[in-house]
């Protein structure tokens, strides 16, 4: 029997909170998930510094990975003698879903911003690159591994295959939602997906929702809206991803522009700082390897790096208030200037962050075609583009939020002996009056 | 600190004028791909590269009255047109950017259709392969836009161009 075909002897199971069972029949999967290259998600988190906030957010990418794979599992043996849909690209669906995030890094949202790194790029490396998944892949067929990469590229030929990795309402999404709304433990982020699967219809060049399963989507679309804006962009994790990328940024800096000495020299980390990174190189770093260092880290003596490192591993984070570059953007210079005079490197302690999210965006002919909105089948067979259709998701659509946030150290301001100085910062930061409070 | 707004702030006070959201995102992409240090980043999407950080660092802009959006009513669609406010120059007066002259290469921009800098920019987002796939992978991805030899031809004139600005 061909390798694409063959199946094990008998159905093995994951147990999963999410799902309840992910189930791997095709050998492929099963030599898949054995990789080094799978098993090291196991050592990247989902959420990066979200734990440090929602304790339980400790699962990983392969959780989420397994879990993505198990979605398309399902849609796809929903499909399987529909009209428009062709069984001969199950395989290659898996494949793409089981491995969308191979490429993720540790704490990949820092990681990528400091280093100028790209995980889709990782991700697409390690398929085609000389790994043991590519050896599986290729084992499939010559070429199928360059289609596994493409399809998780978007730049496959067959758009129904695209859409179901990566759309407004794609597997990916669906698991993460729900996995990451489980293990924060927040009552938000849950939608009924096994009614959204039952009503996903394939048709030419996408996957779009049989109208009577509206309400479902609304359900999935509000639940998008509010996990960004109470769990991905928690203010809290937002001031441990700032630290992070802080550490980052001096690690990069002593290394490269003072030629400091580290007490260990920092070897995982060299090919990041001279931003040369090979795909062994990235994929020896790993999550454990980061904090390693961190630990270390924090007996260094250049009093920076070992504040920042000390500050993210024993969560002593930064505090934050509300900020407006429109009208603000002064008392931020003068705070820059105070921050210097005070001792307190502005550079490293002083941060505006901004988060934005988009809930859902619709389609406006001849201009925004870049994103696929979610469809609608009307039972004459037509299509109709959800926000047209729902007053919940029109409500919603189109609509940018963005909030903008400063950190700092109060711990630093707050032991600051000059008096006058310190009141000068507190006022800025809290206002006349009300950074009495936070001085005493 | 704000850094990648006022880059952004930038590209829009040396364009005056910037007309389609596509067409910006084209632009941003090919100007990335000319040695132009915009940060913002690119995905392949279902019509090419785009990129959702672009989409919403403008969006930050126009909330914070940096920049104006205007929509103009066409026959058919909508089209949305950029310019800088007098709060948003204000607000790149406070930075000192390392910017490259952009003038001559974001005006060679403008003057372009944004189907021809969607095709500029497909080619661009597959310039590791060899030519020839590049162009087979070009009509695999966008059947329906029929691109021809015409115009590919001139698309890599363009590139050599626009690189050479």
């Amino acid at each position: 029997m061909a390798y694409k075909d063959d199946q094990l002897s008998e159905e093995k199971v994951f147990k999963d909170p999410v799902h309840r069972y992910v189930h791997v029949r095709d050998r492929v999967i099963w030599d898949l998930i054995a990789t080094p290259e799978f098993q090291r998600l196991r050592r990247i988190k989902q959420l990066g510094t979200t734990h440090l906030t929602f304790h339980g957010a400790e699962h990983s990418r392969f959780n989420h990975s397994l879990g993505v794979y198990e979605i398309v599992r399902r849609i796809l043996n929903n499909f399987k003698d529909r009209e428009h849909w062709n069984n001969e690209e199950r395989l290659l669906c898996l494949c793409a879903a089981l491995l969308h995030d191979l490429g993720h890094g540790p704490f990949s949202h820092s990681f990528e911003k400091v280093f100028k790194l790209d995980h889709e790029y990782f991700t697409q490396a390690i398929i085609v690159g000389d790994t043991k998944v590519n050896e599986i892949l290729e084992k499939v067929s010559p070429g199928f591994a360059r289609k596994v990469a493409d399809v998780i590229g978007k730049t496959y030929e067959d758009k129904l295959v695209v859409s179901l990795i990566s759309s407004q309402i794609d597997a990916d999404r669906m698991d993460y939602l729900q996995r990451d709304a489980y293990f924060t433990g927040v009552s938000y982020g849950h939608f009924d997906m096994e009614r959204i699967l039952r009503v996903m219809r394939p048709i030419e060049d996408q996957v779009v929702i049989k109208s009577t399963g509206m309400h479902a989507v609304e359900d999935y679309i509000m639940s998008r809206y509010q996990m960004y804006w109470q769990v991905y962009f928690h203010p809290v994790t937002r001031s441990a991803e700032v630290i992070l990328s802080k550490i980052l940024h001096r690690a990069k800096h002593l290394y490269q522009d003072v030629g400091y000495t580290f007490k260990l020299e920092p070897i995982h980390f060299i090919s990041f700082f001279e931003e040369d990174v090979s795909l062994e190189d990235y994929l020896k770093l790993d999550e454990s390897v980061v904090q390693y260092y961190f630990q270390l880290w924090q007996e260094e003596e250049d009093e920076i790096l070992s504040d920042l490192c000390e500050r993210f591993m024993n969560r002593r984070l930064f505090k934050y208030v509300e900020f407006n570059p429109n009208l603000q953007i002064n008392d931020l210079l003068e705070l820059t200037q105070l921050f210097m005079k005070a001792g307190i490197e502005p550079e490293y302690y002083l941060v505006v962050d901004s988060s934005s999210d988009l809930p859902y965006d619709f389609y406006r002919p001849g201009e925004e075609e870049e994103r696929l909105p979610i469809h609608l089948q009307m039972p004459n067979g037509s299509l109709k583009e959800l926000s047209r259709h729902s007053d919940i998701v029109e409500s919603i659509s189109g609509k940018k939020r963005t909030d903008h946030k400063l950190y700092f150290p109060l711990d630093k301001l707050k032991a600051l002996t000059d008096n006058g100085l310190k009141r000068q910062i507190m006022d800025i930061l809290y206002g006349q009056g009300e950074s009495r409070k936070n001085v005493n | 600190m704000l850094i990648k707004h006022a880059k952004l702030i930038h590209f829009f006070c040396v364009a005056n004028e910037v007309t389609g959201r596509k067409k910006l995102q084209k632009m941003i992409y090919i100007l990335q791909k000319a040695d132009c240090p915009f940060e913002e980043k690119y995905q392949f999407h279902f019509y090419g590269p785009y990129s959702e950080e672009l989409t919403l660092r403008v969006e930050e802009l126009c909330n914070l009255g940096f920049l104006t959006e205007t929509k103009e009513d066409k026959a058919n669609y909508f089209q949305y047109c950029y310019h800088v406010t007098p709060e948003g120059e204000n607000f790149l007066k406070q930075f000192t950017l390392d910017m490259p002259d952009m003038m001559e290469k974001v005006d060679l921009l403008k003057s372009k259709s944004s189907r021809f800098l969607e095709l500029v920019s497909t080619i661009l987002y597959f310039e590791d392969l060899p030519q020839l796939e590049q162009v087979e992978k070009l009509h695999q991805v966008k059947p329906k836009q029929n691109f021809s030899d015409e115009e590919i031809k001139e698309a890599y004139k363009f590139i050599t161009q626009i690189r050479e600005l």
